[in-house]
């Protein structure tokens, strides 16, 4: 438990849920980083507003590390993962959210902030799908 | 274009929040979801704190059902659940383990500069391509 952080961690999840509640009621998007990014990879007739508010959201996410930076530090990002299992990470992720309609910030976040049921049993199945993954990478391999 | 601000200030404050909160490293991801070894619960915190401000947004959201700019909102259904939700969520968990990385936290890391980011993202842009235009069609 060293490395414990309630406070920071739960400030940060604030921000996130004012984040995703400026975003629902300006826009009327919801703040679900995967679909927000899919959706930007559709080429057939689609009008310009669709991508406009995507490009923006995802280009504060883009600049958000280097602002940051300018205040304080820069928390490093310690990647153990290979090459070979990044790929096989970010292909995983990259199906398993389309095909499940959300990631940790759709389902997880906007998805429980709204009482889904759809979202919670998503939420509990990625979390419990990383609960036995990382089980068998650290204890039985 | 207040609109637009607003996106990309909502942008900026999520990035933020992720890496404020630890969501963007993914050694502290890993400690997470490690419940039968050194387990670091703080991440379950991110969740309550994002909820605990986002209940009331949605909530005002749903009860008016349209933007401040009165635009109407047309939110996804709540209670449809079907085998593509479950199996799809198994699959997207078990990468987030592998590399202990999502969607959000990639992406920012990929603006901090990490090499590693960019091969996370960019395979995850192809797993994606492959869902949404190759399994989505082989399917029908």
């Amino acid at each position: 438990m060293e490395n414990f952080t309630p406070i920071q961690s739960l400030i940060g999840g604030l921000l996130i849920g004012l984040s995703a509640s400026i975003l629902i009621i300006s826009s009327g998007k919801i703040a679900g980083i995967s679909g927000i990014v899919a959706g930007l990879m559709q080429f057939k007739n689609t009008p310009k507003e669709h991508y406009l508010w995507r490009v923006l959201f995802i280009a504060g996410l883009l600049i958000s590390s280097t602002l940051y930076a300018l205040f304080t530090p820069l928390p490093v990002s310690e990647i153990s993962a290979s090459y070979s299992t990044l790929v096989i990470a970010g292909l995983l992720v990259g199906f398993g959210t389309r095909m499940g309609s959300g990631c940790t910030s759709g389902h997880g976040i906007c998805g429980l902030s709204r009482l889904s049921l759809r979202s919670l049993l998503a939420t509990m199945s990625f979390i419990f799908s990383g609960f036995v993954v990382t089980y068998v990478l650290i204890h039985v391999i | 274009m207040m609109k637009n601000m607003m996106t990309l200030i909502a942008g900026i404050i999520f990035g933020i929040g992720l890496i404020l909160s630890g969501m963007t490293n993914p050694s502290k991801v890993i400690g997470f979801l490690d419940i039968t070894g050194n387990w670091d619960p703080s991440l379950a915190f991110v969740m309550v704190g994002a909820i605990l401000v986002g209940f009331f947004g949605f909530r005002k959201a749903e009860k008016t059902n349209t933007t401040l700019f009165n635009e109407p909102i047309h939110l996804p259904g709540k209670s449809h659940v079907n085998k593509e939700l479950i199996i799809g969520s198994f699959l997207f968990g078990a990468g987030w383990a592998l590399a202990g990385f999502c969607p959000g936290p990639a992406i920012v890391a990929l603006g901090a500069g990490y090499k590693e980011a960019l091969i996370f993202v960019v395979a995850m842009l192809l797993g994606m391509l492959i869902h949404d235009n190759l399994y989505e069609k082989l399917r029908k």
